[in-house]
């Protein structure tokens, strides 16, 4: 804040530019003194936009017109008056200036009821993935068919496969712990979340849809159970 | 007469490609089929001694691209059947001197005057296979029951797809039944559970097999023999016939199953 003791008026940085307030006094030495001050501080005005708080002078379109004028050979743009009298705020609605400041937006209290849901980015790969193929992506991953033995799923999410899991996996590979696989058979050569790395254990029986993640930095691979709440 | 091409392949070395290539070709023949056989394994023919005719070699099938032979001064003729004729691969070449291009010219020559053309693949996935599969109508993989076969030709049988030649259609070769009723060789099922194509036969071990291959004389040729007999039932079903598959389980049925649950492991 510059305060001239001198002077009649408080320049303050606001979040549009400027605001400058003018105290009482007679306007054609306000107005002179407020030019001497920007002319001391040239460059710390130049290119600002500037909103005028008048208080209760009463400004004729001449004045203010000019006033405009003097300030923009400065570089300055006037582009706010607020004023307690109607007739300024009308010579400066006129002129095409502001008469309010925006006030900050206040903190939404009431949320909307939003129950439309955007979800995020997979890509869906219907057809059976042999071995040599290799799928990365930077999102999900989606299958429909198996994964056999010698394919590669890389993704930066979660791989879902609807059918069997035979080849290597590696889910959240850029290090998101959350990222999870899920398989309607779950039997991978290798299979990688984020930083950890599990192999299948062998023959477990009779196949069952699993689902996959990271359980206190371990690989931990359960049952899929509709009545369990995950 | 428009003939088909049909490429055998498999990915893995060593699981009998030029063994079924030239049973197939000599069933065919035996059908009454006009066959002409290319062996696609530049650099390291074989098809030419399975078929016992190495010693009639004067051009390949690269003299027949570089132009220095016409394609019917390349053709051996099989002097036991009269409808089958092989076009040899180079020795002393290598894939590089055959384009995938060519193979199809080549075989779009054959095509009028044949029923069928079999095409030897290389193992592998290179030059020597993309040359094989580029003519091709109809693509057989063979496969042993093994896990490294069967990963090669789950390989093989995608990039089949993605060169858009159909669906290819599965032999399982050198199968051994009692090895399998042990628990110790994956079973056909297991096979196509992963592969999931089309089957079109299973072909028994048989050690009748190797003695023919090294005498030159196919064990299609041969009346006898599971082995012989397999081949030339896929044969028939390349042809479009119906043909049931083989029981290759000698005591199967409602004891069979009972002994095995009695004594695992045993018999």
């Amino acid at each position: 804040m510059i305060e001239d003791v001198h002077s009649n008026f408080q320049i303050k940085g606001i979040r549009d530019g400027l605001l400058v307030t003018i105290g009482e006094g007679k306007w054609p030495e306000l107005q002179e003194a407020l030019m001497r001050q920007i002319e001391r501080q040239s460059s710390f005005f130049k290119g600002a936009k500037l909103a005028l708080d008048v208080g209760n002078h009463i400004l004729k379109a001449a004045d203010l017109g000019s006033l405009r004028d003097i300030l923009s050979e400065q570089g300055i743009s006037l582009w706010a008056v607020i004023s307690n009298s109607p007739t300024t705020e009308q010579t400066a609605q006129v002129l095409g200036m502001a008469t309010r400041l925006s006030t900050p937006r206040q903190e939404r209290t009431i949320r909307p009821l939003d129950t439309n849901l955007t979800g995020e980015n997979a890509v869906l790969v219907q057809r059976t993935l042999r071995s040599g193929f290799k799928l990365s992506h930077q999102g999900h991953v989606v299958v429909i068919g198996d994964v056999n033995p010698g394919a590669e799923i890389i993704a930066a999410g979660s791989v879902v496969v609807w059918g069997k899991l035979r080849g290597v996996v590696h889910a959240g590979v850029d290090g998101n712990n959350m990222a999870v696989v899920c398989a309607l058979e779950l039997d991978p050569t290798q299979l990688r979340i984020a930083g950890q790395m599990a192999v299948s254990p062998k023959k477990r029986g009779k196949p069952q849809h699993e689902i996959c993640r990271l359980i206190n930095g371990q690989v931990v691979a359960e049952p899929w159970n509709p009545k369990a709440k995950s | 007469m428009t003939a088909k091409v049909v490429t055998v392949t498999s990915g893995k070395g060593g699981v009998g490609k030029t063994t079924t290539t030239a049973n197939l070709a000599v069933a065919l023949a035996l059908e009454g089929e006009k066959v002409v056989c290319i062996d696609g394994d530049i650099g390291l023919r074989n098809l030419d001694v399975v078929l016992g005719l190495e010693n009639r070699i004067v051009y390949d099938i690269v003299d027949v691209v570089e132009g220095r032979c016409r394609i019917r001064q390349a053709m051996i003729r099989d002097k036991r059947l009269p409808e089958l004729h092989l076009i040899p691969a180079a020795q002393t070449r290598d894939k590089n001197a055959v384009s995938p291009s060519d193979m199809v010219r080549v075989c779009d020559e054959l095509r009028s005057d044949h029923d069928w053309i079999l095409i030897d693949s290389p193992a592998g996935i290179e030059r020597g296979f993309r040359n094989s599969i580029a003519p091709a109508d109809i693509v057989l993989v063979v496969t042993n029951p093994e896990v490294s076969a069967v990963r090669d030709a789950d390989r093989i049988i995608g990039l089949v797809e993605a060169e858009e030649k159909g669906p290819a259609r599965l032999i399982i070769n050198r199968l051994n039944p009692s090895m399998v009723k042990r628990g110790d060789m994956l079973n056909a099922d297991d096979v196509l559970e992963l592969l999931a194509i089309e089957l079109i036969g299973i072909v028994p071990e048989d050690e009748n097999v190797i003695i023919s291959t090294n005498r030159g004389q196919p064990i299609a040729l041969d009346g006898k023999g599971r082995a012989g007999q397999a081949f030339r039932n896929i044969a028939r079903r390349l042809k479009g016939e119906q043909v049931p598959f083989m029981n290759l389980e000698e005591n199967a049925g409602f004891f069979g199953r009972l002994t095995r649950l009695i004594r695992p492991g045993g018999d």
